[in-house]
């Protein structure tokens, strides 16, 4: 039988605001353990949640990116559970009236053409406090580190609009791109900034039904949730072929073992009794509020694609990677204004520094050769100071500490000198410092001299430590004698 | 509307309260009293009348994104006999 996949995806966004969304407290990731966890995020009694402006904006500026309904009113509720790491008992989240309704994120497919991902809607909620089971604080224990608890996030819901595991990654990949591009998050993936939950199921293709779907939860890469997808997939339509049929739950993927396991069905499905929060008000969106944010709202991932190929003329391959990433992109755009060739700056942004920056396991920002020297060192493969190759050289130097780009071409050497100034200079200075080698030269029949001017390039090659364009010397010393001779037979 | 024996069980199992068997009835009861209040105020007729999110006519200020909050680990910290390297302990939770 032919199957289908039908494929939706819920995601976490951490919003970066500099403080909690109901309190005071920072969010700064890295902390040491529950040194930013308040009173208000304790829940310690009599306290109160006061709303973050800041992740009210952060949630319309999402909205407004993706063309979505943002209805004029929304509201907080309390979803109901007990874990150790949510000190409430509940999690403050919303559920009827999301600060966002329905939107949509375009992406472009396998065949060359785009397809419309519909948004379900998207909602404020605060983040859990983080548990951990293992650790030298002895085996019959969880400990608990609630310095996350109460970060802002937003819950973005798609529609079941997804067919495989390919489109749901470029899916992903085009919201982190989005939301990083916004500012409203900052898109560190291993830092649990962006993390994936993914509803599966699969259906008889043709079928109008949906299959019972299972959710895979909290994937924090785009590799471990194209593996989790084609595994469950794979391992959905096993079942059904061999006459069985799927139980909803929810399954946890680890990317170390690649083995998904269940971890929970739905029978012993939480019944969250959601209620209106009473501690919260309803939340009132202005259209002031809205039209300021529409005027601020910086270039948006299509936008720069489009802008990237337009200016500097590079590849819609490479204008696609640059703008996957808005630092990657920035970074790009410095290097172009560094040197007056963008596609070689694109190639060299796209291919040598991602190639060691991945091999490195380095992020951008901790790149060690900055934009300003990479445009520099592109500029001197454009004026013909260095060749290709030995910009790799200095690419090298540059990187393991060595200095700056100019710097390393002058210490290595690696200048090859075709400036006819420069090289005139050069020719003279030899000469002066060598009146008895001109005097030996006069001295010669003119037939013969011929033979003396290999002791004068000598001489001039080692000066310019063998990076002289050697034609170009030999001319210029034979102009600078015969000058010589003339003024002296005058 | 009453509720019998085992949705008060769930109840309890959702709220993480222990109600024991001889309790059972009078919670019951308790319980069931509520909801016949809520039947009472769902009999009203509210056609025409907006939904209300909040019982207040107000609405949501917002607060500056500015830290404000101190470092008061320690003092919370001594509310809890199990702390390890600033670490809440708790009964081991396996999900």
């Amino acid at each position: 039988m032919q199957w289908e996949t039908v494929i939706g995806l819920e995601i976490h966004v951490q919003l970066a605001t500099a403080t909690k969304i109901f309190s005071g407290a920072s969010t700064r990731f890295g902390g040491a353990a529950n040194s930013q966890a308040c009173a208000i995020d304790l829940a310690m009694p009599g306290t109160l949640p006061v709303l973050n402006a800041q992740a009210v904006d952060f949630a319309l500026m999402f909205g407004l990116a993706i063309d979505a309904d943002i209805p004029m009113m929304s509201v907080f509720e309390r979803k109901n559970y007990f874990y150790p790491d949510l000190p409430k008992g509940y999690q403050t989240t919303q559920l009827d009236k999301p600060i966002v309704g329905a939107g949509r994120v375009t992406i472009a497919t396998a065949d060359g053409g785009t397809k419309e991902i519909r948004i379900h809607h998207a909602h404020l909620e605060e983040d859990a406090g983080k548990s951990l089971h293992e650790g030298d604080f002895g085996s019959q224990y969880s400990a608990i580190d609630l310095n996350r608890a109460g970060t802002p996030l937003i819950e973005i819901v798609t529609e079941p609009d997804l067919s495989n595991a390919t489109e749901a990654v470029t899916f992903a990949k085009k919201l982190h791109a989005l939301v990083t591009s916004l500012g409203i998050c900052d898109g560190r993936m291993a830092e649990g900034s962006l993390r994936f939950d993914v509803n599966v199921s699969v259906r008889p293709l043709g079928s109008e039904t949906l299959g019972t779907r299972t959710e895979t939860k909290n994937l924090n890469s785009f590799k471990f949730m194209e593996e989790a997808i084609v595994r469950e997939v794979a391992r959905q339509i096993d079942v059904l072929e061999d006459g069985g049929s799927i139980i909803q739950q929810t399954r946890l993927y680890n990317g170390d073992t690649k083995v998904a396991r269940s971890m929970r069905s739905k029978e012993e499905a939480n019944d969250y009794r959601y209620f209106p929060c009473p501690d919260l008000l309803p939340v009132v969106i202005t259209e002031a509020r809205l039209q300021r944010l529409r005027d601020a709202l910086p270039e948006l991932p299509d936008a720069r694609v489009a802008r990237l190929i337009e200016r500097y003329a590079i590849a819609a391959k490479d204008a696609q990677i640059l703008a996957s990433d808005v630092a990657l992109a920035n970074y790009f755009e410095t290097v172009a204004k560094h040197c007056d060739d963008p596609r070689l700056a694109a190639n060299w942004t796209t291919g040598e520094l991602i190639g060691r920056l991945n091999g490195e396991g380095l992020e951008l920002a901790e790149s060690p050769i900055d934009a300003e020297q990479l445009g520099i060192l592109i500029q001197r493969i454009g004026d013909q100071t260095i060749s290709g190759k030995m910009a790799k050289q200095v690419f090298d130097g540059v990187w393991s500490g060595a200095g700056e780009v100019d710097q390393i071409i002058k210490e290595r050497g690696l200048k090859q000198v075709s400036d006819s100034g420069a090289l005139e200079q050069l020719v003279a200075d030899v000469l002066a410092k060598n009146p008895a080698m001109i005097d030996d030269y006069l001295a010669t029949e003119e037939g013969r001299r011929k033979k003396k001017l290999g002791g004068f390039m000598g001489q001039i090659m080692q000066a310019s430590k063998g990076q002289a364009n050697p034609q170009q010397v030999n001319q210029i010393l034979l102009a600078q004698l015969q000058s010589l001779i003339q003024s002296r037979g005058d | 509307m009453s509720l019998d024996k085992d949705q008060i069980h769930k109840l309890a199992t959702l709220s993480r309260i222990a109600i024991d068997e001889a309790t059972l009835e009078s919670v019951g009861e308790r319980l069931s009293a509520v909801l016949d209040l809520v039947d009472q105020l769902q009999a009203a007729d509210t056609t025409g009348v907006e939904p209300m999110a909040h019982p207040l006519q107000t609405t949501q200020k917002l607060r500056d994104d500015v830290v404000s909050e101190p470092n008061h680990q320690e003092a919370f910290q001594t509310l809890s006999d199990s702390i390890h390297d600033g670490l809440y302990l708790v009964p081991k939770v396996i999900e």
